[in-house]
């Protein structure tokens, strides 16, 4: 039993936090944040070529690096914490996530080598209007027709949908329910008859779009493991996110944290900083406790995550450590995220200082993928039914 | 990082779980989930003999060096036989004081001579101590002590003089490790000495505190001029805190995992009530009870990376949040429970005033997030030791 970071990862956490700190500054976030594109390309193609981290969990033969889920958490954290705005949680954490489970060998061959190298983004379209995130979110539809499919529907909260160049697309055979009937396809976004539109967002640091299939005729090459039986497959792709964007949420707690630190020990009131006093002491204590907590439930995941990728002895626990990970970790850095806000006094309230992007990515990132209510219920019911 | 333990450690587990099988029986089988906190008045008698058969099996002070009758058990091996001894439902230790704290403190800082009187006993079951530390104005201002202890050339002993409270189990316990002044000028942590004294005695007198839950297995302990041989002061008088100190070290480690398989068994007794009077089915106590497995979940990866984190030998964040996290998840548990039961709950067992093991879990529970340093302390020392801020300010008269 070893559970600690190796080496090599402490490594990989160092020079993620080094490289962050440069380019995801202040500045570069509020610059992103402001496009409609949400990221800059100059950084992002840095980070795929002088960094590689895209290619961080991806197996070797696709061009990877062949590192495990833990190396990708150790990166993810990092990136939670500078509040990156790149396309890599949807390329990697969502798209690749997708094809590494469900990928035929020619998709994988094809799309994995092309996010490795850089040229490819690519996200994960399923959920519909009814803003669920469970099999019942798949409304697309799909029919057949010859050897072809032919996709109708309109997808919501795709991130970064309006920009990414693949996108993986659930849709459901007509009159199917649940968990029956749903289909995986890899898509080329500019397939005719695909509708991408920016939905403007509270949180601007990471973007959204809807897209609507319009008739979208696909070929049979372009499906995704079994037709109408994807589910467990899409599924497992959730719980991988779900430990994904957890890893996030601890790096944002633990930055609001930091934050806040540094602004009540400097802010001077009846005499004395601020952070003497034991209100205020006691919310930064119980902010650091929601953080550790959650980084033990946030490894803890990921090491599970990287035996169900492997078929290891834990694979079978994927499901309920994803949703320990992901429910803690989404009310601890919206809890931590709020009183960050409320030590801050009045200048968190302000749009200059950086808290309320964190407030509001901790919201966010709180609501995709299940809240900490969905996550609990999913718990309840392998204990309770 | 790994999670897994080797085939080795796998082995161990196995010898663990069978010697316990064929051992936690007959007069034994009674005790079986019996005398954690809440219930240390339970079976003392039967409790003391189960701790002398451990020893005979060669269970107890497994993570002691072999040289003063431990097995040198390694973190894995520890950690495996408090799961192991806590899935069997063998009973609460009567012996941990000796064993956890008692011992570790001599094996650190005692003499060879006082290793050698005091160590044998602790690892044959013989021997029990407890912990004289809080005083009536000395709780959580732990070093606010006034008991006495001043050496009598003519004696040759040392005399102590004073008052501790909340010991726990003192009626039931041999030794008693006591922190007193031995230098009457001094204040605070200055002026201390370590002291280990018998406690069948003249001098000494034990009074046992009425809980809430009924029962007493707190204490309050009287010493008017009892007395401690000259050879068993711990240190040099006047370095009683550093060693106190060192001694709550020992506090923090491998028995969390074996609490926390006692708290399965009060969730798992939980669950069971809910699925059999439909209160299962209520979303609410269903978003309650999975949020008290997830805390325990959680609790076990913070207990599995505390004990693997060696990062940098520097400050181990996750042993300074851990007692505010399990003490506060565990009152919310007592909560639970009573929800659970609805009306039920109310119902005694028996009169005049006996417990169910939930009821006296609810009950107790209030203790936890106050003892060994109240919730508010803990939040304290997080924030100076954990986050730098800035201690209280010094009170001056």
């Amino acid at each position: 039993m070893e559970f600690s970071f190796t080496e090599e990862q402490k490594m990989i956490r160092d020079t993620a936090q080094a490289f962050l700190a440069e380019v995801s500054s202040s500045n570069a976030i509020r610059s992103a944040m402001d496009t409609e594109q949400g990221f800059d390309p100059q950084i992002w193609q840095r980070i795929c070529e002088e960094m590689y981290w895209q290619a961080i969990h991806i197996p070797e033969e696709y061009g990877g690096m062949g590192l495990g889920y833990v190396d990708l958490v150790v990166m993810l954290e990092q990136m939670g914490r500078y509040l990156l705005c790149s396309p890599f949680f949807s390329t990697v954490c969502l798209a690749s996530n997708a094809l590494i489970v469900a990928g035929t060998d020619e998709q994988k061959q094809q799309y994995l080598t092309q996010i490795c190298e850089g040229s490819l983004t690519a996200t994960l379209a399923y959920t519909s209007k009814n803003g669920q995130w469970d099999a019942t979110a798949v409304q697309g539809i799909v029919t057949t027709q010859g050897d072809d499919y032919v996709l109708n529907g309109t997808y919501r909260y795709v991130l970064d949908g309006h920009t990414a160049q693949l996108l993986i697309v659930a849709a459901r055979s007509e009159g199917s329910e649940g968990e029956q009937g749903i289909s995986l396809f890899a898509i080329d976004a500019n397939t005719p008859g695909v509708k991408r539109t920016w939905l403007p967002t509270m949180d601007q640091t990471r973007k959204q779009a809807e897209i609507v299939f319009d008739n979208v005729r696909v070929s049979s090459s372009q499906l995704m493991g079994e037709a109408n039986n994807a589910w467990p497959q899409l599924n497992k792709v959730l719980q991988l996110a779900a430990i994904a964007i957890a890893a996030e949420q601890v790096g944002g707690s633990q930055q609001v944290l930091d934050l806040t630190l540094e602004y009540t020990k400097e802010r001077v009131q009846f005499g004395r900083p601020i952070a003497g006093f034991q209100a205020v002491k006691h919310q930064a204590a119980d902010m650091m406790l929601r953080t550790e907590v959650a980084r033990s439930a946030v490894y803890y995941a990921a090491c599970v995550a990287e035996e169900a990728l492997s078929g290891g002895l834990l694979a079978d626990e994927l499901g309920e450590a994803a949703s320990v990970a992901k429910s803690y970790c989404s009310e601890g850095y919206f809890k931590n995220a709020g009183d960050a806000l409320q030590l801050h006094g009045g200048v968190g309230f302000t749009w200059e200082y950086d808290v309320h992007l964190y407030f509001k990515r901790a919201k966010s990132s709180e609501l995709f993928l299940g809240d900490a209510a969905y996550h609990r219920e999913h718990v309840a019911t392998l204990l309770l039914d | 990082m790994k999670l897994s333990f080797s085939d080795e450690d796998e082995k161990f587990r196995a010898e663990v779980a069978l010697w316990l099988f064929e051992n936690l029986v007959g007069e034994f089988e009674q005790l079986k989930f019996r005398g954690g906190p809440g219930d240390e008045h339970m079976f003392p008698l039967e409790r003391k003999k189960w701790e002398q058969k451990l020893a005979q099996g060669g269970w107890t002070c497994i993570g002691w060096p072999k040289e003063y009758g431990g097995r040198g058990c390694s973190i894995e091996q520890q950690v495996i036989f408090n799961e192991e001894y806590a899935r069997a439902g063998a009973p609460g230790r009567v012996g941990h004081i000796g064993e956890g704290l008692a011992g570790p403190t001599l094996i650190a800082f005692g003499s060879e001579a006082q290793k050698q009187k005091y160590l044998p006993g602790i690892a044959a079951g013989t021997a029990l101590w407890c912990q004289g530390y809080s005083e009536p104005g000395a709780g959580s201002d732990l070093a606010n002590v006034n008991t006495k202890a001043h050496f009598d050339e003519a004696k040759g002993k040392w005399i102590i003089s004073g008052q501790k409270v909340w010991t726990s189990l003192a009626h039931e316990s041999d030794y008693i490790f006591v922190i007193a002044r031995t230098n009457p000028n001094s204040s605070a942590h200055k002026g201390l000495g370590f002291f280990l004294m018998k406690m069948d005695q003249p001098g000494i007198e034990v009074r046992g505190i009425r809980q809430l839950t009924g029962t007493s297995e707190f204490n309050e302990v009287f010493f008017d001029q009892a007395e401690c041989d000259a050879d068993d002061i711990v240190g040099q008088p006047g370095e009683g805190w550093a060693i106190a100190m060192g001694l709550l070290n020992f506090e923090r480690g491998v028995s969390t995992l074996g609490q926390q398989m006692q708290f399965q068994n009060e969730l798992n007794q939980i669950i069971d009530i809910a699925k059999a009077n439909g209160k299962s089915q209520n979303p609410t106590i269903r978003q309650r009870i999975a949020d008290a497995h997830i805390g325990l979940k959680i609790m076990r990866y913070n207990s599995m990376r505390m004990l693997s984190d060696t990062d940098d030998g520097g400050l181990q964040k996750e042993a300074l949040i851990y007692k505010l996290f399990w003490a506060t998840w565990h009152r919310d548990l007592g909560e639970l429970a009573m929800d659970v039961l609805g009306p039920e709950a109310e119902i005694l067992e028996s009169g005049p005033y006996t417990l169910t093991r939930l009821q006296a879990m609810y009950l107790f529970v209030r203790s936890d997030t106050i003892y060994g340093g109240t919730n508010e302390i803990q939040r304290n020392i997080i924030a100076e030791r954990g986050l730098g801020m800035p201690k209280e300010p010094k009170i001056t008269a």
